[in-house]
């Protein structure tokens, strides 16, 4: 089999039509729309330019992001990257402050909005702070640079002769001698683009950025000020509710929308098998769909929670190799003992607390669209085709998106608002319920994994045989230093690879926090804690011994002595487990107690510790913030979360049955964040939340000596394994 | 059939024209234009509608107008007095206890009418009392750890709902 390169950050579901490609933003409707004020040009770097080329899309050359120091002396930041929780709209403008020398109050960011912000691929796979963080840095050294030589002429000092601090340019010698960057600016409009790139700032001399740093929006969003997508009102505003089939597959044969018709104020539209009730209330809309009578063709779909995994692994497309080292038949040579498993994982729901939600207005030729999305670019390019009508005279702006998680790329509510808005002749609110959701969501691909893997004399691993179908390649690759060894990913997409011949998946799938990482790491961790046991040590001493990278062992080192127990050959009905990885360049090592009731089933996670070396840390608060979120929602996959599903019917509808954690489930939480400067700064939003499932699972068998080998580890599957372990 | 429903929201009298069985979140965010009562799941299972009726937290999503008449409804619009925040509100961003904040105004709520009931709640019946709101980011340690800075902030004097 010939080795191909691992498109690691491919995502699959694009739909039939592909990314869309954005527009080039033009200079001149740029300068009218940001107004006066300084502005700096620069380019980014090959990080993001890989990410976008991975995608296929036509991006620009043009300068792809932008800041502007204003007349006030305010300094706007313009990214095409969204805030959805994740906490970037306060982490990049620390970036900014401290480049620029401003208080970080200074600082105000626009993003995702597409007339104003520079193309961006998508807000998604961590990657804001390590991708557009470097050039927005580097772009911000440059205006300061700017700024210093328009002072050095106003002050009638050399340039080297001035230092630069809260928003003021002064002679370093004598500070009474100075000049604001809001008198530099002057109200003026100055186009400025720099040859030579000004150094960034070392590390040593950060006072903002590296410090902890509380939400910039937390006040807006304490108040309910802070508008989502939903909250956009507009004059002549309807809502929508839209007709939905009752299973995926299941093509619309009639609809009688007479009943609906008589309610007052209530307008029926169709296209195609599009049919919507429009209203100015969204309940009454809501109210007036339920009366219309449709007939529904039955779905092809033969599939259930029960059947799935053998029909994956029928199902499954050409593998891909994402690794290959040494000789499998060597390694099985050098074997004293040989481990085989197979590891399984459910469907599982985005769940966002803001349903998909999207706003349309068209007026003539252009369209103006509010959307809860992770991908304001792509919408823009799907609106126009939608439409007819150019990217250029669609504007997408991005309000505050309640959480994404991947689910959030996908926006069929974009289209369908802007299909509803042209027929109604008016702006058009598609909000989906909490049932659309669930039926509409793209949901993390189930997948099937098996290990075969072998320990030679000295318990080292000696071979490492994985092969996953449907999961996506993403941390497929064990961290652990293995001479012999084969990754194939069968369906490598974060779709789950669907595109074979039999459609893998009855439903939508796509990238979840930590796409394909959080079950390939559950399968892979799993593993090596049977690994561990069969060579008669600790989990702790096994993967110490059989890594041979010293920043991982660094960071296991520190969640140990956090965790402050001592780790002995399992199951030792003490409850204690470990998972570890390597996140696209984030070292996670976790640490878990669990209590099992064994009669029921139940598992109650008593404690959790994370450390992480996410590189340089921009703010240590947002960190912990992030890595908190991973480690309470991951808990949610471990042990419930799974959509149930019938020929073509989502089963789970709402948070009566899909269960997601609450109040009552909660860890007690410690996050011990390495310190590690010297490295460019890493994601963060999703590495800690790629171990949860693993580290359950094996502090699960350590407690009741039962190993479970399919996520979520659920009460009944907990007694079944128990009767059969 | 259009009915007059009055009640006092966040202190002031209003009046609505709607038929009377909508549930209480779309009138306010739709009629009365007060948008920070978010809809999450719409059927009482999320909590991001809760809004206090006579101090006692309700999902509004499952809360029809016209049990409102005659009555005072809350909203995370009606906390704040004068430009201050309430100490609940000052709490949850000085423990970073939101990410996205879709969920915040309800939790906000929530937590101000265990106060009224329980001023000094332990870390328990917070808990217990919040099981009903949910968080997907995942902040559920700092929300309660706001809630008992917020308790100790106002030392059990809390305000009436108005």
């Amino acid at each position: 089999m010939k080795p191909v390169k691992s498109r690691d950050d491919e995502y699959t579901m694009f739909g039939p039509d592909g990314p869309g490609t954005g527009s080039a933003l033009e200079r001149r409707q740029f300068l009218k729309l940001a107004g006066g004020g300084l502005i700096v040009f620069f380019a980014v770097g090959d990080g993001l330019a890989l990410q976008e080329g991975a995608r296929g899309g036509g991006y620009p050359d043009d300068p792809n992001a932008y800041l502007k120091v204003g007349p006030d002396g305010r300094v706007t930041c313009f990214t095409g990257k969204i805030e959805m929780g994740q906490g970037i709209i306060t982490s990049l403008a620390m970036m900014l402050a401290e480049e620029l020398d401003v208080p970080l109050e200074a600082v105000d960011m626009v993003m995702g909005d597409t007339a104003l912000c520079p193309y961006d691929a998508g807000t998604f796979g961590s990657r804001s702070t390590k991708y557009f963080g470097p050039p927005m840095r580097q772009a911000a050294a440059e205006a300061r640079g700017v700024l210093v030589r328009l002072a050095a002429a106003r002050l009638g000092a050399a340039e080297e002769e001035l230092a630069t601090k809260d928003g003021t340019v002064y002679i370093a010698k004598r500070p009474s001698k100075k000049v604001t960057y809001a008198e530099l600016v002057g109200g003026k409009k100055i186009e400025v683009r720099l040859e030579k790139k000004p150094p960034i700032k070392p590390y040593s001399k950060h006072a903002v950025s590296g410090k902890p740093t509380l939400r910039t929006d937390a006040r807006a969003k304490v108040t309910g000020e802070a508008k989502f997508s939903g909250d956009i009102r507009l004059p002549g505003l309807l809502y929508a509710s839209i007709l939905r089939p009752p299973a995926h597959g299941a093509k619309l044969k009639s609809a009688d929308t007479a009943a609906a018709e008589k309610i007052p104020g209530a307008r029926v539209v169709r296209d195609g098998d599009l049919v919507a009730v429009l209203h100015e209330r969204p309940d009454v809309a809501a109210e007036a769909l339920t009366l219309i009578e449709a007939e529904f063709e039955p779905s092809a779909s033969k599939l259930d929670n029960t059947t799935i995994f053998a029909h994956l692994r029928n199902a499954a497309p050409r593998a891909e190799v994402v690794v290959e080292a040494g000789n499998l038949d060597e390694g099985a040579k050098l074997a004293v003992k040989t481990v085989e498993r197979s590891y399984f994982a459910h469907y599982v729901a985005h769940a966002p607390s803001e349903p998909h939600t999207a706003v349309v207005q068209i007026e003539g030729d252009r369209a103006t669209v509010w959307a809860s999305t992770q991908s304001p670019f792509r919408a823009q390019g799907e609106i126009a085709q939608t439409l007819g009508i150019p990217a250029a005279n669609v504007r997408v702006i991005t309000p505050f998106v309640g959480c994404g998680f991947g689910g959030k790329n996908q926006g069929g509510q974009i289209v369908e608002a802007a299909r509803l808005a042209k027929l109604a002749g008016k702006p058009v609110q598609v909000a989906w319920t909490r049932r659309e959701e669930f039926f509409n969501d793209t949901f993390r691909p189930a997948a099937v994994y098996n290990i075969r893997s072998g320990l030679d004399a000295e318990n080292r691993i000696v071979f490492w045989e994985y092969k996953n179908y449907h999961a996506g390649s993403r941390s497929s690759q064990p961290v652990y230093d293995i001479p012999h060894k084969r990754v194939l990913s069968f369906g490598g997409g974060f779709g789950g690879g669907g595109a074979g011949a039999v459609p893998a998946h009855p439903f939508g799938t796509g990238a979840w926090r930590g796409p394909g990482s959080n079950t390939n790491i559950f399968a892979t961790e799993s593993h090596i804690d049977i690994m561990a046991e069969t060579a008669g040590l600790s989990p702790l001493e096994f993967r110490l011994k059989n890594l041979a990278d010293a920043r991982m062992k660094k960071v296991v080192g520190a969640a140990a002595d956090k965790f402050g127990r001592t780790f002995a050959k399992a199951p030792t009905g003490r409850g204690y487990g470990i998972a570890i990885t390597d996140y696209l360049g984030t070292y996670v090592a976790t640490m878990a107690e669990v209590e099992v009731d064994k009669e029921k089933g139940a598992v109650r996670v008593v404690r959790v510790v994370c450390a992480q070396d996410t590189g340089e840390v921009i703010n240590p608060e947002g960190a912990r913030m992030q890595i908190e979120g991973c480690i309470t929602m991951g808990l949610g996959y471990c042990l419930t979360e799974e959509i149930r599903f019938k020929d073509g019917r989502v089963l789970d509808e709402n948070f009566d049955t899909y269960e997601i954690p609450r109040f009552s489930w909660l860890p007690k939480i410690e996050v011990v964040l390495v310190d590690n400067p010297d490295m460019a700064p890493q994601g963060c939003g999703e590495p800690a939340v790629t171990v949860m499932g693993a580290v359950i699972a094996n502090a699960i068998y350590d407690a009741i000596g039962v190993r479970m080998d399919t996520l979520p580890m659920t009460p009944a599957r907990i007694k079944s394994e128990r009767k059969t372990d | 059939m259009d009915k007059t429903i009055r009640f006092k929201l966040n202190g002031k009298e209003v009046r609505v024209e709607s038929p009377p069985e909508r549930m209480l979140l779309w009138v306010l965010r739709t009629d009365l234009g007060h948008t920070g009562t978010k809809c999450g799941c719409g059927e009482g299972f999320c909590g991001a509608c809760t809004v206090l009726v006579d101090g006692k937290p309700t999902f509004s999503c499952q809360f029809p107008l016209a049990k409102a008449e005659g009555r005072s409804v809350l909203t995370i619009e009606g906390l704040a007095r004068g430009g201050r925040l309430h100490p609940l509100q000052q709490a949850f961003i000085d423990h970073g206890a939101l990410q996205c904040g879709y969920c915040t105004p309800g939790m906000i709520l929530q937590a101000y009418g265990l106060f009224l009931r329980k001023p000094n709640p332990t870390e328990a019946e917070i808990a217990d009392a919040l099981e009903g709101n949910l968080c997907r980011c995942g902040s559920y340690n700092r929300i309660i750890a706001a809630v008992q800075t917020a308790a100790k902030a106002m030392k059990g004097a809390i305000h009436e709902a108005r």
